[in-house]
């Protein structure tokens, strides 16, 4: 069937059957294997994207379910070529070892600080709960997305033009 | 892994839902947050000719506190309860148990009614409502109907619910008192099933006596168990630590765990009777709080 689903802030249609995974759909029809696909069971969290701004796990959804709606996947983060500031914080913090949770890690830690943006440990903790990694021990992957609040508070305390700013609208778009 | 294929639609009102359910009966599945349905679809353990998508219904997203119930519909995300001041305001257990069930991946997706549905021995959310006396709201065409949680699950992953019913919405009613509850689970991680969940509600009397108790156990059989000789153990009692205890080996004998990976039956039995003397005091103080 006909889906049209806004991927990273570009309109993509597609026909496909409706037991194609989100996932799938993600990596195999449009390319984007950024977001990966790990237990396929519901349990290791890898393969989350965002579905109008919140984490979800992408191979325990139908593509055709999103007809209509907003995809960010780990892609979309990057701005004009800029890295975000969560981005960034596990590049600083050394937030990752052999990168596979990664781009899910890095969309929760996005999605979270949109939502609160001054966590605190416990806080960071909880959000990633869901998301297994099985190199770092989550030390270094905290105190990734702890950098990322402290450098999202500096930035947006500069009015306009700032790479945060940018950042926001086009989650929120 | 991969579903088998099947037919779907996404009806965009109740009463076309119904319809379709109606005409297609067992062979149609409905799916809300997919978090069990998808999962088991994937391993082929459910092969449904077709699939009703209701997340596009208008109107089932309520959280509600009038008219002497809490009434949650079925499109209500776990994650929406953990964030509802509503739900905090109105009743411990729900708000207690909500941040317990899976994950937070999962909480954004899964639903209330839906998990309720599945009726997983496993779920938290059954014995929330055994333990608050919740019903669930069940509607056809010709009408609904409202079953009480106690009478709601028949078995292992089966309910009452007929092929061409919908769950629209679970309420738990309102309390006459002061009244406290509170979820209390083991898990081996974040995301796992339960080692063993405890549902507890009380309502305390004008005389500081245990006017109703819920006691509601998960993971211990081969559905969420009622633990009802130890609620009766405890009304017109006074909330003291012997009636805890008492209630706490009552609620014990009613569990019939298994042993597995996740421990002894005798551990898990033992886990039941503290968590349920745990989850009584709990309830007590908050309770005492809410009349003073």
């Amino acid at each position: 069937m006909e889906i049209s689903v806004t991927v990273n802030g570009t309109v993509h249609s597609s026909e496909i059957e409706p037991r194609v995974l989100l996932a799938d759909y993600l990596r195999r029809i449009l390319g984007l294997t950024g977001t990966h696909i790990g237990c396929d069971t519901t349990s290791c969290g890898v393969c989350t994207v965002l579905l109008d701004g919140k984490p979800i796990k992408s191979c325990t959804v139908f593509a055709v379910q999103a007809d209509g709606r907003s995809i960010t996947t780990v892609e979309g983060l990057k701005q004009d070529g800029a890295l975000t500031a969560v981005q960034r914080g596990f590049k600083q913090e050394h937030g990752l070892q052999c990168g596979f949770c990664t781009p899910a890690m890095m969309l929760v830690g996005t999605a979270l600080l949109e939502t609160n943006a001054d966590p605190s440990e416990d806080e960071i903790r909880w959000a990633i709960s869901g998301n297994l990694c099985r190199c770092t021990g989550y030390m270094n992957i905290v105190k990734a997305i702890q950098w990322a609040a402290k450098e999202r508070k500096t930035e947006v305390t500069i009015p306009e033009q700032t790479v945060s700013v940018v950042e926001t609208a086009e989650v929120n778009a | 892994m991969y579903p088998a294929g099947f037919d779907y639609t996404a009806p965009s009102t109740v009463d076309e839902t119904l319809a379709i359910l109606a005409q297609r009966g067992e062979d149609a599945k409905v799916l809300a947050g997919g978090q069990s349905l998808i999962p088991l679809m994937k391993l082929r353990f459910a092969q449904p000719p077709m699939i009703v998508d209701i997340n596009r219904l208008p109107g089932l997203d309520f959280i509600d506190a009038s008219n002497g119930y809490l009434r949650v519909g079925a499109l209500v995300r776990h994650n929406d309860v953990v964030a509802s001041d509503v739900v905090r305001r109105t009743n411990h257990t729900v708000a207690h148990a909500a941040p317990w069930v899976s994950d937070p991946l999962v909480r954004n997706l899964g639903t209330v009614c839906g998990s309720l549905a599945h009726a997983d021995p496993q779920g938290d959310w059954a014995s929330v409502m055994l333990a608050c006396n919740g019903e669930v709201v069940a509607s056809k065409s010709s009408g609904e109907r409202v079953i009480p949680m106690a009478e709601f699950i028949t078995g292992v992953f089966t309910t009452q619910l007929e092929p061409d019913e919908l769950v629209t919405e679970v309420r738990v009613p309102k309390y006459d008192g002061p009244s406290g509850g509170t979820y209390l689970k083991l898990e081996r991680k974040v995301g796992d099933y339960a080692t063993v969940g405890v549902a507890i509600h009380l309502t305390l009397g004008s005389d500081r006596r245990i006017a109703q108790a819920g006691i509601g156990l998960t993971a211990v059989g081969s559905t969420n168990i009622k633990a009802v000789d130890a609620e009766q153990s405890l009304v017109g009692a006074e909330p003291t630590a012997e009636a805890f205890a008492e209630a706490g080996r009552r609620a014990a004998l009613a569990a019939d765990p298994r042993d597995d990976v996740r421990g002894s039956a005798d551990y898990k039995r033992h886990v039941v009777d503290v968590f349920v003397q745990r989850g009584l005091a709990t309830a007590t103080e908050l309770a005492t709080a809410s009349a003073a």
